[in-house]
């Protein structure tokens, strides 16, 4: 598996790829800034968000415990899940109890996650992503590049080649309404044909037992109105106190993720309709560790809007893909390093540490500084590379002596100047695509000291 | 008022003039500048990569240099916001001060003789602006304001102009720099290339790191758009 930096590479050698996967996000983002300035209590908002989850989080057992018993009096089926493959089990087992073949989803990272698919698919069952993005990279075979916009990495050539070869679409058209409707008809097929519809949650209010899905596509209305069984799949972090809650979120959501004012369905599940089965499942999988550390316990508050992706200037110029991991982007690079340490230590250092995604976090997640918290983290628990930890230790060593550091100044200039070629090679990163710096005859210490 | 110039690692070796220009300016200002003489780093490149526990004897070395000053002034706000959230002692964190950021606050400067009849594209550095807030930041719903423009204000002759994307990072990120290489050339490249499209003389801006960055891509370039730190304009005669 290439690390961020080296698939970054490979992605920024198409050039003017980068440039429009780095202008179509940065459209986003634009759009995003539009709307949020048309409130004028917009900074009031993200300050009201990120205290409702701050007492949520610090009462999650009691809100928990309260949803599930007004979603149990709802006639909503409940189970808890501590980890991903806790998940997949229950997903599968409700679906073995239908006899279901094939299922339709849509809007879950959780699942994603969980890596879902894999394992029904494993298990012979087949799992249809009903939402557009998501469909599309589920028939190449890729992840999604982008919480929202899984799709984003690709233009719409790339999607009419792939529906040519999946759907028989013609060759060469890249209509995007043309190619919206042959991935229509091809999906009513499996909506109406499906006993059991997957969806994720946006949030879950425990007040009253219900769970809100947004989506703009409908497809998983569509989906759970259509089969006899709603399976909903949540991140036990998704919860919210109270329905009137709602009204700070839903207004935040939509506007942070693609500057809409709100999401076109934003669908109220109470309880299952006569003769439909509904299940939600509450899933652990690390959330109860993050929950316990202090520095990343806010990662938490995330509502999934991907604001941070399109306002990073890393991710716009690095594709989803770059990070390995479901949740990808400035977020992403927060909350990987719980799952698994080793396998994400590059994450953190994907950032030049500029602040606009904490800056665009409708919850008011310091993004930036976890970043900052985990590189301390990983590199405590040994996961540097040892010549990193070398040159660390070296620079640590000069720069505590004064004496040694004016003497290594003052031969690392003295070598710019008359050996230029021993910085100046393809062995410095920096020389690569940038000149260096000119060294100066004397340093300003020297200088200074001679003016006196 | 016991002022102390701080001037960091790389500004020491690779750019003097930019500490000439602090200095100067200070002292024009009418404020007397100590100028610590075994002062070395403020040991972010260290805690940014991660090895913050590394980072004690710089930390012990910056004290003992700075300690008793009322301020403690710097030209580059990515090193001032790392002491001020970063070093371990109260005394340093609450005086530390980039220099625009003092020129505004505790100087509260009203004019300067400064003259410099160019085109400039101003650079807003990450650290400085959402660090600091040396500036209002567009993400954010708040009323603009700009620490380094009303600096600019004060000086004869000078335009400034922003960039389309007023404040996006320039992809420096202190070791970012070579350990993703291609992510922050790319950046550097996309930042330089929408500051040339203002047909600017200079880049300028509070951070020399920012524009030591932006100087190595130009170079490369072979453009003839240098970079300028605010203090080498605010200090021009």
């Amino acid at each position: 598996m290439l690390n961020h930096a080296e698939a970054s590479e490979k992605f920024i050698e198409d050039a003017e790829r980068t440039t429009w996967h780095d202008e179509t996000l940065w459209f986003v983002r634009s759009k995003r800034d539009k709307v949020s300035k048309l409130l004028p209590e917009w900074e009031a908002l993200r300050e009201q968000a990120s205290l409702i989850k701050d007492h949520t989080l610090a009462n999650l057992g009691q809100y928990l415990e309260e949803f599930e018993s007004k979603a149990q009096k709802n006639g909503i089926k409940v189970h808890w899940a501590k980890d991903a493959q806790e998940h997949n089990e229950i997903v599968l087992s409700i679906i073995s109890k239908h006899g279901g073949k094939a299922l339709v989803k849509s809007k879950s990272m959780l699942t994603e996650e969980c890596h879902l698919n894999d394992f029904l698919t494993k298990k012979g069952v087949e799992v249809v992503d009903t939402d557009l993005g998501e469909r599309i990279v589920q028939f190449r075979n890729e992840v999604p590049s982008h919480i929202v916009l899984p799709a984003i990495h690709l233009k719409k050539e790339d999607v009419g080649e792939t529906f040519h070869e999946f759907l028989g679409t013609p060759k060469g058209n890249k209509d995007p309404q043309f190619l919206t409707e042959a991935a229509r008809q091809h999906l009513r097929g499996f909506f109406l044909g499906a006993n059991v519809a997957i969806t994720g949650v946006n949030f879950a209010v425990a007040e009253t037992g219900e769970f809100v899905v947004c989506t703009n596509e409908g497809n998983a209305d569509m989906g759970a109105h259509l089969a006899k069984v709603h399976i909903a799949c949540m991140g036990i972090e998704k919860m919210i106190p109270k329905r009137k809650d709602l009204g700070v979120f839903l207004r935040l959501l939509a506007r942070s993720a693609t500057g809409q004012l709100i999401t076109t369905y934003s669908s109220h599940f109470a309880k299952p309709r006569e003769g439909q089965e509904m299940h939600i499942i509450l899933v652990d999988n690390g959330r109860t560790r993050q929950l316990a550390r202090d520095e990343f316990r806010n990662s938490l508050k995330c509502i999934r809007c991907a604001a941070c992706f399109n306002t990073c200037p890393v991710y716009r110029r690095s594709g989803g893909h770059s990070y390995h991991q479901p949740v990808a982007g400035p977020i992403g690079s927060i909350l990987a390093p719980n799952f698994d340490k080793s396998a994400n230590v590059d994450l953190p250092f994907a950032s030049t540490l500029c602040g606009s995604c904490s800056n665009v976090c409708p919850v008011k997640i310091n993004i930036h500084e976890q970043l900052w918290f985990w590189r301390q983290d990983l590199m405590k628990d040994g996961l540097a590379p040892l010549g990193k930890s070398l040159s660390m230790k070296g620079m640590a060593f000069v720069f505590s002596n004064p004496t040694i550091f004016k003497l290594a100044g003052y031969m690392g200039r003295m070598v710019m100047r008359f050996a230029p070629f021993i910085v100046n090679n393809s062995l410095n990163p920096w020389f690569k695509q940038r000149e260096m710096p000119e060294a100066p005859k004397e340093s300003f210490q020297s200088w200074y000291k001679n003016r006196k | 008022m016991r002022v102390a110039l701080f001037v960091p690692c790389y500004v020491d070796q690779f750019y003097p003039q930019v500490a000439i220009a602090s200095l100067e300016l200070l002292e024009k200002l009418g404020i007397e500048v100590h100028v610590p003489s075994n002062q070395t780093c403020c040991g972010q490149p260290m805690a940014n990569s991660g090895f913050a526990s590394s980072t004690e004897g710089c930390d012990t070395n910056f004290f003992k240099n700075f300690e008793g000053f009322d301020y403690i002034v710097g030209p580059t706000g990515s090193c001032i916001l790392h002491l001020k959230e970063h070093h371990p002692s109260e005394e340093i964190r609450n005086s530390v001060y980039e220099i625009c950021e003092f020129l505004v606050d505790v100087l509260k400067v009203k004019s300067l003789s400064a003259n410099f009849p160019h085109k400039i594209g101003l650079h807003q550095s990450c650290h400085g602006q959402r660090g600091l807030r040396l500036s209002s930041m567009t993400e954010l719903n708040e009323a603009p304001f700009s620490k380094l423009a009303q600096l600019l204000d004060l000086v004869n002759g000078v335009e400034y102009v922003y960039p389309e994307r007023a404040d996006e990072c320039c992809g420096f990120g202190g070791t970012f720099c070579v350990t993703e290489e291609a992510v922050s050339v790319r950046m550097g490249q996309d930042r330089v290339e929408s500051h040339l499209k203002n047909e600017i003389e200079y880049i300028v801006g509070g951070d020399t790191s920012c524009l030591m960055h932006m100087e190595g891509i130009l170079k490369r370039q072979g453009s003839k758009v240098q970079v300028k730190h605010i203090v080498e304009i605010l200090n021009h005669a």
